[in-house]
């Protein structure tokens, strides 16, 4: 290895621990996913947040950096997960007549899908015999992370891990709505949004603002109902599947 | 921006406090988006300032979920043993919820009449 000017080090000693460095690199890891995103012309597969983690996790492996570090920069920006979530009253607000017209449909696809997320990944999981803890740390994978880890933590899975889950879903969620609505020739924004949101959390919510406007309030406020309902429901499918 | 900002948190801390004191299921953010609804339904309209931090965040909100996304790297000993069922999993589940909950969606504005108008 090529030897390291002193100066360096103490530089690199000291910036390693500050928040100011990891802040910093989530930003730029981002930006370069975005860059990506746009080169490749906008294609849900060039997915910005997958790309900036994996990006983030190579620079922590290479420099030894633990994930207590990074998370000490990196939690303001996942702090504003949860005034992200507020502001979805914003486009609500803007869109009400809208969304007040879709009421019925909206409570029932949500009812419909909040199961399915549940069911269908516990079921799945089960059929592939993962442990318990990884299934029960999966069941709430649809909801926003801060409502997902409180979830796990009731029903005996791993917050933590369960964050990871969020985040895969939601990725997935983002790569594979627009081809997936396209297939099935669904043309109502609402509907593709509501999916999105209800599936795929925020990350699904990102991607349906990306498309449409009124997709993306409709992705918001599945998101909003589907962290609610799941909250109720989840606890109690659990223990049915036991 | 301060003013947009600050009702933005004072939901939410509002939103955790009716949480804990009545000892709801639900997450304080989602309380706090609701009570935020309401102020915005009373005061009848946006203010640009809010309107314009919220698009600000709205726009950017997959970049929120990156640092609990880098937090795979605690976990990747348990992935790598369990990774085929877990990918199954997500990816199954997260397509079949898109499928069932787009077909309902249409299915029940249709037979409801909640087509007319837009769509």
């Amino acid at each position: 290895m090529i030897p390291i000017p002193p100066v360096i080090e103490d530089v690199w000693v000291y910036l390693s621990t500050t928040p100011l460095l990891w802040l910093t690199a989530t930003l730029a890891a981002f930006l370069a996913g975005q860059w990506l995103f746009e080169r490749a012309g906008r294609r849900p597969l060039v997915n910005p947040v997958a790309i900036a983690v994996v990006l983030l996790i190579v620079l922590l492996k290479a420099t030894g950096t633990t994930y207590q570090t990074y998370f000490d920069g990196a939690q303001f920006v996942h702090f504003l997960l949860g005034p992200a979530t507020v502001a979805l009253a914003v486009p609500l607000h803007q869109n009400f007549g809208a969304v007040r017209r879709a009421a019925l449909p909206m409570l029932a696809a949500l009812l419909a899908g909040s199961v399915t997320a549940v069911v269908s990944a516990v079921a799945i999981a089960v059929a592939f015999g993962v442990s318990p803890e990884t299934m029960r740390s999966l069941a709430p994978k649809s909801v926003t992370t801060p409502i997902a880890m409180g979830i796990a933590e009731k029903i005996g899975g791993i917050p933590s891990l369960t964050a990871v889950m969020v985040i895969i879903t939601g990725i997935v969620g983002a790569m594979t709505v627009t081809p997936l609505m396209n297939l099935l020739r669904v043309s109502d924004w609402r509907a593709r949004g509501f999916a999105a949101g209800v599936a795929s959390h925020g990350i699904g919510t990102a991607r349906a603002f990306q498309v449409n406007e009124v997709a993306g309030t409709f992705a918001g406020i599945a998101m909003a109902l589907n962290g609610i309902a799941t909250a109720i429901m989840a606890p109690l499918l659990i223990s049915l599947l036991g | 921006m301060i003013a947009a900002l600050m009702a933005l948190l004072a939901c939410q801390v509002a939103g955790e406090l009716v949480a804990r004191l009545l000892g709801l299921q639900i997450p304080g953010p989602v309380i706090g988006t609701v009570l935020l609804f309401i102020l915005l339904l009373v005061r009848g309209r946006v203010p640009d300032a809010l309107r314009d931090v919220s698009r600000g965040l709205l726009t950017n909100l997959s970049l929120l979920f990156v640092p609990a996304g880098v937090g795979i790297i605690q976990h990747l000993d348990r992935i790598r043993g369990e990774w085929v069922g877990i990918v199954a999993a997500l990816v199954g589940s997260t397509v079949l919820t898109m499928v069932v909950a787009v077909f309902v969606f249409r299915l029940v504005s249709r037979l409801s009449g909640a087509d007319r108008g837009d769509a």
